[in-house]
C-alpha cells in the first residue's frame, strides 16, 4: 500500500483493482465463515448420518469404526421421549415468552413515543438495562427471588397469610423461566420497535389529528401497522432465540429438582454429546432442532407476509 | 395514548376548571397513563438489580433472617470472602471475560467493517449471494455450531484454550449487517470515487476516508458484540474445562452449582453476581451520553 505512486493510474488498472478489492475486504469474513460456520455445520450433518461400530471387545486401534448409519440417528431422536418432551416444554415456554415479551416491548415503545410523557429517558434506560445483564446472572437473580427463604414475595405472602406457591415446580416453573426471558429481552425489542416508530414521518399523523382520531386509534390504526415490519422481525428472532433456550434452565438447575438435565432440547443435546459421549446422536438432534427452528421461524415469516399482502390489497380495494 | 390519558385524568388532575377546554394548558400537562406504565416497567426491570445490590450487603445469617430490602452489614466480609475464594479465581474470571469481550469485539468490529464496506460500496458478482450466506449465520442455532466446533477444535488441539472461545465469536452476522447499513448511509459514493481519481489505493480510501465516517456505526457494532461475548454462556461452557480460563458467566454458574447444597456459599454467589453486573451497567450508563440506543437497531440519521 505504501509508496503507491500518486500519478493518475490508467483507467484499466483502477477497474481491475476495484474488481479484486471487495473480495479482499471480504476475505476475513468468508474465511471465518467457512471455518466456524460452514465446516462445523457440514461436520454435524456428516456425524448425524454415522455411528460408531465396535468390533470385538472394542479394544485396540481400529476396533471402533465410524460407519454409515443412514437415518438411524434421526429415527432414534424422533422417538426419544426425552427430546420430544423437551420440545413440548419449550413450545409451551415459547408460547408464553414470545407474546408477553413482544407485547410489553410494543406497549413500552408506544408509551415512549406518546406526547407529553415524562421521565422517558430514565425509564427507557431502565427497561433496556437487563440487556446488559448476562443470562446466567439474570437467571441467578430471579432464581434467588423465587427461593422462599430469601424472596421478598414470599415474605409479603407470609405476612398476609396467603398461600405460598412453589415457583420452581410444575406449572409455575414455566412462568418462572418465562419471566427471566421476558425480563432480559423486552428492552432490546422495545428499542427496535421504538426506533421504527420514530421513523414515521409527522405528516402521517396530521390527517388523523384533523379527523379527530384519539391517540388510541392512532396507535392501533397507524402506528402499529406502520411498525409491522419491525414487529415481524422481532417475532422472527424471538422464536429462534426461544427455541434455543439453554442458559436460564441450566443456571436454575442447581436450585430445583424440577429442571432435569434434559429440560430443553438443547440441554438434551448437550447431555448426549458430553454426558453420554454420543456425538452422533447429539448431531442428529441438533440438526433436527435447527431444521425445526428454521421451519417455524420461516413459516411465521411467510404467514406474516401473506397476511401483510392481504391487508394491503384490502386497503387498496377500499 | 397521550391525550387520551390527558382527557381521562384531566378533571382529576386538579387544574383550574374552565381552562380544560382550551388547548394550551392541556398540552403542558403530563400524559399520565404512558408515564405510569413506563415507570412500572422500570420498577420491574430494576427490581432484581436492586435486590442483588442489597443482598450483597448481607451476611449469611442476615440473608435468611432480615427483610429482603433491608441492607445488611456484611458487604466487606462478603467481598473479602469472594477475594479469598480459591485464591481470587473470581477476579481471574472477570479478567477473562474482559479479555474475551474486548479482544473479540475489536476483531469482530474490524471484520464487520471490512465486509460491510465491501458489500455497501462495491458492485461485484456474488455480492448479494455472499451477503445472504453471511446473514444466514444468524439463523443457525448456536448448539448446532458449538458442538461440531468443539469437536473440530479438539482435532486441532485447541479446545480448553483462550482461542477456542475467541475465534468462533469473531464473525458476527448481525455485525456485518449493521456495518453494511452504516457504510451505505455514511460513506458517499462520490467521495470514494474522488479518492480513486486522486490515485489513492482502495485500502487507503477505506482507512483514510471511509473508516472515519463509519466510526459511530462501528462503535455500535463493537458494543453489540462486546455485550454478546460478555454474556455468552453456551460456547465457553462447552469449550472450557479449566476454570482458570472461565469467563464470569461460566464461573458464576459453577459457583452456584457448588453452592446449591451449602447455603453458606449463597452470599458468595450473590456478591459475585452483584459485582458481575457492575461493568456492563456502568458501560451503558457512561456511553449513553454520547451514543444513542437507537443505533443498536440499525437506525441511521438521514
Amino acid at each position: 500500500m505504501k509508496g503507491a505512486p500518486y500519478a493518475h493510474p490508467s483507467p484499466t488498472t483502477t477497474l481491475k483493482r476495484a474488481r479484486s478489492a471487495p473480495y479482499l475486504f471480504l476475505l476475513p469474513a468468508t474465511t471465518l465463515f467457512l471455518l466456524f460456520f460452514a465446516l462445523p455445520i457440514g461436520y454435524a450433518i456428516w456425524l448425524s448420518f454415522h455411528k460408531v461400530k465396535v468390533s470385538g471387545l472394542g479394544l485396540g486401534a481400529g476396533a471402533r469404526k465410524e460407519v454409515w448409519a443412514g437415518l438411524e440417528n434421526y429415527t432414534d431422536a424422533l422417538t426419544d421421549s426425552e427430546l420430544v418432551d423437551g420440545a413440548l416444554r419449550v413450545l409451551g415456554y415459547g408460547c408464553i415468552v414470545v407474546p408477553v415479551m413482544l407485547g410489553l416491548a410494543l406497549l413500552f415503545a408506544l408509551m415512549l413515543d406518546s406526547e407529553k410523557v415524562r421521565l422517558a429517558p430514565f425509564t427507557r434506560l431502565a427497561i433496556f438495562l437487563p440487556y446488559a445483564v448476562p443470562g446466567v446472572v439474570a437467571a441467578l437473580l430471579w432464581g434467588f427471588l423465587y427461593l422462599p427463604d430469601v424472596s421478598p414475595f414470599y415474605f409479603v405472602l407470609d405476612r398476609l397469610g396467603l398461600p405460598q406457591p412453589d415457583l420452581l415446580d410444575g406449572g409455575p416453573l414455566y412462568l418462572a423461566l418465562s419471566n427471566i426471558a421476558v425480563w432480559g429481552g423486552t428492552g432490546f425489542n422495545m428499542i427496535v420497535i421504538y426506533t421504527s416508530l420514530q421513523a414515521i414521518p409527522a405528516e402521517v399523523y396530521e390527517a388523523a389529528k384533523l379527523d379527530g382520531a384519539t391517540p388510541l386509534q392512532v396507535a392501533l390504526r397507524i402506528k402499529i401497522p406502520m411498525v409491522a415490519p419491525s414487529l415481524v422481525l422481532t417475532f422472527f428472532f424471538s422464536i429462534i432465540a426461544t427455541l434455543q433456550v439453554f442458559t436460564e434452565p441450566t443456571t436454575l438447575k442447581p436450585l430445583t429438582n424440577s429442571v432435569s438435565t434434559t429440560w430443553s432440547p438443547l440441554m438434551k443435546v448437550y447431555q448426549d454429546a458430553f454426558g453420554k459421549g454420543d456425538i452422533h446422536a447429539a448431531a442428529a438432534q441438533a440438526t433436527i432442532i435447527a431444521l425445526a427452528t428454521l421451519l417455524l421461524s420461516f413459516g411465521f415469516l411467510r404467514a406474516a407476509n401473506r397476511r401483510n399482502k392481504r391487508d394491503v390489497s384490502q386497503g387498496g380495494a377500499r | 395514548m397521550s391525550s387520551l390519558a390527558v382527557s381521562k385524568t384531566g378533571p382529576a388532575a386538579g387544574t383550574t376548571p374552565g381552562t380544560a377546554q382550551s388547548s394550551p394548558p392541556l398540552r403542558r400537562r403530563i400524559a399520565l397513563v404512558p408515564t405510569v406504565t413506563l415507570l412500572l416497567g422500570a420498577v420491574y426491570c430494576l427490581l432484581p438489580v436492586a435486590w442483588v445490590v442489597i443482598a450483597a450487603t448481607k451476611s449469611g445469617s442476615e440473608l435468611f433472617s432480615t427483610f429482603t430490602f433491608l441492607p445488611g452489614t456484611g458487604f466487606a466480609d462478603n467481598f473479602s470472602d469472594l477475594n479469598a475464594y480459591r485464591d481470587g479465581v473470581y477476579w481471574q474470571w472477570m479478567g477473562n471475560s474482559a479479555l474475551y469481550a474486548v479482544l473479540g469485539a475489536l476483531l469482530s468490529t474490524s471484520v464487520s467493517a471490512f465486509s460491510g464496506y465491501a458489500l455497501a460500496m462495491y458492485r461485484f458478482p456474488g455480492r448479494q449471494a455472499i451477503f445472504n450466506v453471511l446473514l444466514a449465520g444468524v439463523l443457525m442455532p448456536p448448539v448446532i455450531l458449538a458442538i461440531p466446533q468443539y469437536l473440530l477444535l479438539a482435532k486441532a488441539d485447541l479446545t480448553d484454550s483462550y482461542l477456542s472461545v475467541l475465534l468462533p465469536q469473531i464473525l458476527s452476522p448481525y455485525g456485518v449487517y449493521l456495518a453494511r447499513i452504516y457504510a451505505a448511509a455514511a460513506v458517499p459514493a462520490d467521495v470514494v470515487e474522488a479518492g480513486r481519481m486522486d490515485g489513492a489505493s482502495e485500502w487507503r480510501i477505506f482507512t483514510r476516508v471511509a473508516l472515519p465516517m463509519m466510526v459511530p456505526g462501528m462503535v455500535t457494532v463493537f458494543l453489540f458484540q462486546f455485550v454478546a461475548i460478555w454474556n455468552n454462556f453456551l460456547l465457553p461452557y462447552i469449550m472450557l474445562s479449566d476454570d482458570e480460563r472461565f469467563p464470569i458467566t461460566v464461573g458464576l454458574q459453577t459457583l452456584l452449582e457448588q453452592g446449591a447444597n451449602t447455603p453458606a456459599l449463597y452470599t458468595l454467589v450473590i456478591t459475585g453476581a452483584f459485582l458481575a453486573v457492575i461493568p456492563l451497567v456502568a458501560l451503558f450508563l457512561v456511553i449513553q451520553r454520547f451514543w444513542s440506543l437507537d443505533l443498536l437497531s440499525g437506525a441511521v440519521k438521514s
